[in-house]
């Protein structure tokens, strides 16, 4: 089983140093990928899903820093390693696509160099010649029409599309084990999205990489994911295989969250609203982060946050509804 | 979302206390920021012995400033004379207190005059666009054309010596950097969503530029403020070195610097004194300017 | 004298307003009325300034709109439907066709035309978090529309945005503190109330959702029905979510490069869409429910910038069904299926194949 894992993550912890105090961002993260899988961090805004990626590229800055945890990929502790270390794994090994593809890349240089570039940081020996080529490759390869042209272009001259191909491009020419792709599609147009999520499909299959696929759309990570995590003000409260989670949700911030979406067969009933609003994480859970504004709140949900409870399969939820305790819920 | 309260009654006493308890937290982060930032603290406490010495001078001075004791000229500095006496035997101590005054005047003054008119001047321009932005905008580059120094010169020569032209002087050689600066917070300002949703309420173009764009240039002009009076201070002092500005027996320290020209080595302090303390007065606004920009910066609040 | 005739002007056509306000002139008389709508921009480029390129943003829209309804417009980037929301409002011009409120023209208005105008419809902004003013106080954000239209001393003005700020979800502890300290949800809700201290009739919504998460979607989308009520509002909304749009309106319009493709009841339009773009639109939708993935037909290519658009359907490039007569000929809205609110822009409709999710 462990070999399986390629990226294993344990109690991850980061804080960030503002005015106001300490924000806790992250409390806690604990999941693994398994090689050749997709999983999904799901969430909404200020849970702490973009904080994870950035810790595991160690590329957390300050007033935040990571605070506990280990991330173990391939075996190595990559919070023990030094910055020239990470630097080599960062590109080549673990790649990170970005929510806006034109603010990723640089502006003032042709878009086939800049992916010819990131071959050749990672194999100096390459000449330009063939790095350029390799990524006109590529371009092709992404079912981009003329990509010699377009290798010339500049990245405003190319639509929001094509700029996200071109990241995806420069993400994926070094073949890495781990692709880690935050919010990629949430700036684009609902067809595009369509495009580029069967582009990605089709590349992880052939290049055979991991995903962590970060979105805050359920229907995203629905049709792209193999195992997805919940994320909750900083914490996973439900993890596990993606069909089991979305038609049988057992924490109730999850069931929440499907709750929201509109229903296409009861389009006049009104959106089912999670009450309250999300915590400041100012400070550490002492709690169940989420009690505030559960329905089924209950005594030990004030008491000491929930454990997660295995409930077969590789899934796993934090609540104490799951396991037995005196008292009923309610 | 929460529920409306029972009555909708206004409290008066209520909505004061969450008024100031908002104000209260905005000066609480302003303080705990300044107090970071050792450098601007040096300077702050620097412009305050500025303006108390400018505010108490009378009380601080040992003589009167234009006081002449013919037998004690270019006495060096001494028990009695802290900082000696010039050619004519006036306390340079003394006038330099006093001088704080008129430095402080001009520099006021000038900031008085020159920041409004050149924010005003910008702001028409950058939301106008069009004729009116390329005639004002011309207009200030034939001004910016010139070095400030000499641009105030020039008028000061124009206008005759004495601090009121001085003044004027200098006013007319600083407004077109404000503007150009209101103009370009105007120009990032005036197609922002919010400065819209004010014109689908109905407002008025003045409206719009007095009330909503004015209010979002002021930091950076503020800030530019606080780092040009240094500037202005070291204008108004060549003024008076030159003869142009203050005129004497006027305790200006421009002036006094000048007047100890002809015996800079062996009365050193004649000069060399009130050039220090212009030297401190700068720097001390140097320091606030940064240490205000680094204050005001969204950035740095919001984190 | 230049001056008495503006003031005339002015005073006749407040008092139109007023009228068309006060009385009830026919329940039937669409409150809003666009006809053969134009919104083009040009670009102008080298040393003249000369105007090279037009991006035609809007191209031709009709759409009328009755007192109390709701109109979803859906569409993607470049559609065109940004623009025609601001057009109503003065924010985008109008370089052709006509923008009627209850009769009167919305086009071209004098300073204080457009001053009434602001009682009668608002607009809000997609963005949150720059449709705010960040040095404003709550209070002088949602109040200033009052002491613009000198409706109320500062006093009243207070108890008006505390009255408003409440229907909305704010107490008092909210009214002095600055846009900064909210969140998405909370600024769209702020911008909400700063529309409606001054009792428009229509509210005109630009993507007022599509900036904030699900859970705080849902909560935004519940409040504007229930004020929808309260006030009596008629909306149009503007999204590119179709899943929001079918919740939110009643009628749901659908728009590509600067025209309207199709129109009709939401039920017809979300069940049984007729023009190939409303088909792929449907179809692109990702799915939640892992049993029912649906086959997406994805497009090819990226979509089309309005600029100097080439003639016929405007979706020809891209359609799957497309055939030489679409390049040349542009289709105009034929009713569907013998249904007269039903429309649809094509020479083919209903026939690309796809199945439904």
């Amino acid at each position: 089983m462990a070999a399986e894992q390629l990226l294993s993550v344990k109690d991850l912890r980061v804080n960030f140093h503002t005015l106001r105090g300490v924000v806790h961002a992250l409390q806690g993260v604990s999941f693994h990928i398994n090689r050749q899988e997709t999983l999904g961090l799901v969430g909404e805004t200020g849970c702490g899903k973009s904080v994870t990626a950035r810790a595991v590229l160690r590329l957390v800055v300050a007033p935040g820093e990571i605070a506990g945890g280990e991330v173990h990929f391939e075996g190595r502790n990559l919070l023990g390693l030094t910055e020239v270390e990470m630097r080599t794994l960062r590109g080549s090994q673990i790649s990170m696509i970005m929510q806006e593809p034109k603010m990723s890349l640089n502006p003032v240089i042709r878009v086939g160099r800049q992916v010819g570039e990131t071959l050749r940081i990672h194999d100096p020996s390459m000449s330009k010649k063939i790095a350029a080529q390799q990524a006109v490759d590529m371009l092709a390869q992404l079912g981009i029409p003329d990509p010699k042209r377009v290798a010339r272009r500049y990245p405003h001259e190319l639509s929001g599309g094509m700029a996200q191909r071109i990241m995806i491009a420069m993400m994926l020419v070094t073949r890495p084990k781990l692709l880690i792709a935050d919010e990629p599609t949430s700036a684009l147009d609902v067809t595009i999205q369509a495009q580029i999520l069967e582009l990605m499909n089709r590349l992880i299959q052939e290049i055979q990489t991991s995903v962590l696929m970060i979105t805050h759309d359920l229907g995203v990570m629905a049709e792209s994911c193999d195992r997805v995590a919940v994320m909750y003000a900083g914490q996973i409260v439900e993890i596990g295989p993606v069909r089991d989670v979305l038609k049988d949700p057992r924490h109730p911030y999850t069931q929440g969250l499907l709750k929201t979406l509109p229903d296409k067969a009861h389009p006049d009933e009104p959106l089912y609203s999670i009450k309250g609003a999300v915590p400041t994480l100012l400070s550490a859970h002492k709690a169940c982060g989420f009690a505030p504004r559960c329905a089924h709140r209950f005594k030990p949900c004030d008491e000491a946050p929930p454990p997660m409870h295995a409930l077969g399969n590789g899934r796993r939820a934090a609540c104490y509804l799951l396991g037995d305790y005196a008292g009923v819920p309610g | 979302m929460n529920a409306p309260s029972a009555s909708s009654k206004l409290d008066r006493s209520d909505a004061r206390r969450h008024r100031s308890d908002a104000r209260r937290q905005y000066w609480c982060d302003t303080f705990t920021l300044w107090r970071r930032n050792k450098l601007m603290v040096v300077g702050t406490f620097i412009i305050l012995v500025l303006l108390v010495v400018a505010a108490a001078a009378p009380l601080l001075a040992t003589q009167g400033p234009f006081d002449q004791i013919s037998k004690d000229r270019l006495i060096p500095p001494s028990a009695q004379y802290w900082f000696g006496t010039d050619s004519l035997g006036r306390d340079i101590y003394s006038r330099v207190v006093y001088g704080s005054r008129v430095t402080l005047l001009i520099a006021l003054l000038v900031a008085a005059i020159s920041t409004p008119l050149g924010m005003a001047i910008g702001v028409l321009s950058g939301y106008f666009g069009g004729a009116v932005d390329e005639f004002l905008m011309r207009t200030s580059d034939v001004f910016l054309a010139f070095p400030k120094l000499i641009l105030a010169v020039a008028f000061a020569a124009a206008l005759g010596p004495g601090v009121e032209n001085a003044i004027i002087a200098i006013s007319v050689a600083n407004w077109p950097s404000y503007a150009r600066l209101a103009r370009a917070e105007t120009l990032t300002v005036k197609n922002n969503e919010y400065i819209q949703a004010m014109r689908v309420l109905g407002a008025s173009n003045l409206r719009i530029m007095i009330g909503h764009i004015t209010p979002m240039c002021l930091s950076s002009i503020i800030v530019r403020m606080s780092l040009d009076m240094g500037a202005i201070i070291l204008t108004a002092a060549g003024l008076g070195f030159l003869g142009l500005g203050a005129q004497p027996p006027t305790p200006e320290w421009g002036l006094m610097v000048s007047d100890g020209r002809d015996f800079l080595v062996d009365q050193w302090w004649v000069s060399t004194l009130p050039g220090i303390a212009i030297l401190i007065v700068v720097v001390g606004f140097n320091l606030l300017g940064d240490g205000i920009r680094d204050i005001l910066d969204p950035h740095q609040r919001q984190n | 004298m230049p001056g008495c005739r503006a003031k005339e002007e002015f005073m006749a056509f407040a008092n139109s307003l007023n009228t068309a306000r006060a009385g009830n002139e026919t329940a039937d008389q669409p409150i809003l009325e666009l006809t053969d709508l134009h919104v083009h921009f040009p670009i102008r480029e080298g040393l003249l300034n000369r105007s090279v390129h037009t991006v035609k943003a809007v191209s031709g829209v009709t759409l009328s709109i009755r007192p109390g309804e709701s109109v979803g417009l859906v569409g993607e980037s470049g559609c065109g439907k940004t623009s025609l929301g601001r057009a109503v409002v003065g924010l985008s011009p109008v370089t052709f066709g006509q923008v009627a409120f209850r009769g009167r023209s919305l086009v071209g208005l004098s300073g204080q035309q457009a001053y009434e105008r602001a009682k009668l419809v608002q607009l809000i902004f997609q963005d949150p978090y720059s449709s705010l003013h960040p040095r404003k106080t709550v209070r002088d954000l949602v109040g200033v529309g009052l002491k613009l239209h000198k409706l109320a001393d500062d006093e009243k003005i207070d108890r008006i945005v505390l009255d408003m700020l409440k229907r909305v979800g704010f107490g008092l502890e909210h009214m002095y503190r600055y846009a900064h300290e909210f969140s998405g949800g909370q600024r769209q809700r702020i911008a909400l109330a700063r529309a409606l201290v001054l009792h428009p009739e229509v509210l005109i919504l630009d993507e007022p959702t599509s900036a904030l998460d699900v859970s705080v979607q849902a909560q935004i989308l519940n409040l504007l029905k229930e004020l929808q009520r309260e006030f009596n509002l008629t909306y149009l909304f503007i999204s590119h979510d179709l899943s929001v749009v079918n919740y939110m309106s009643d009628r749901i319009g659908v728009m590509y490069l600067g025209h309207i493709v199709e129109i009709g009841p939401r039920t017809r339009i979300f069940q049984a869409p007729r023009h190939p773009y409303s088909q792929v639109l449907l179809s692109s939708l990702p799915s939640t429910d892992p049993d029912k993935p649906g086959k997406k037909i994805v497009l090819e290519g990226d979509p089309p910038t309005p600029i100097d658009p080439p003639p016929g359907c405007p979706f020809a490039p891209r359609c799957p069904r497309v055939e030489d007569i679409c390049h040349q000929d542009k289709p105009v809205l034929t009713a569907q299926g013998g249904h007269g609110d039903h429309l649809a822009a094509c020479h083919f409709p209903g026939e690309l194949k796809f199945s439904q999710v």
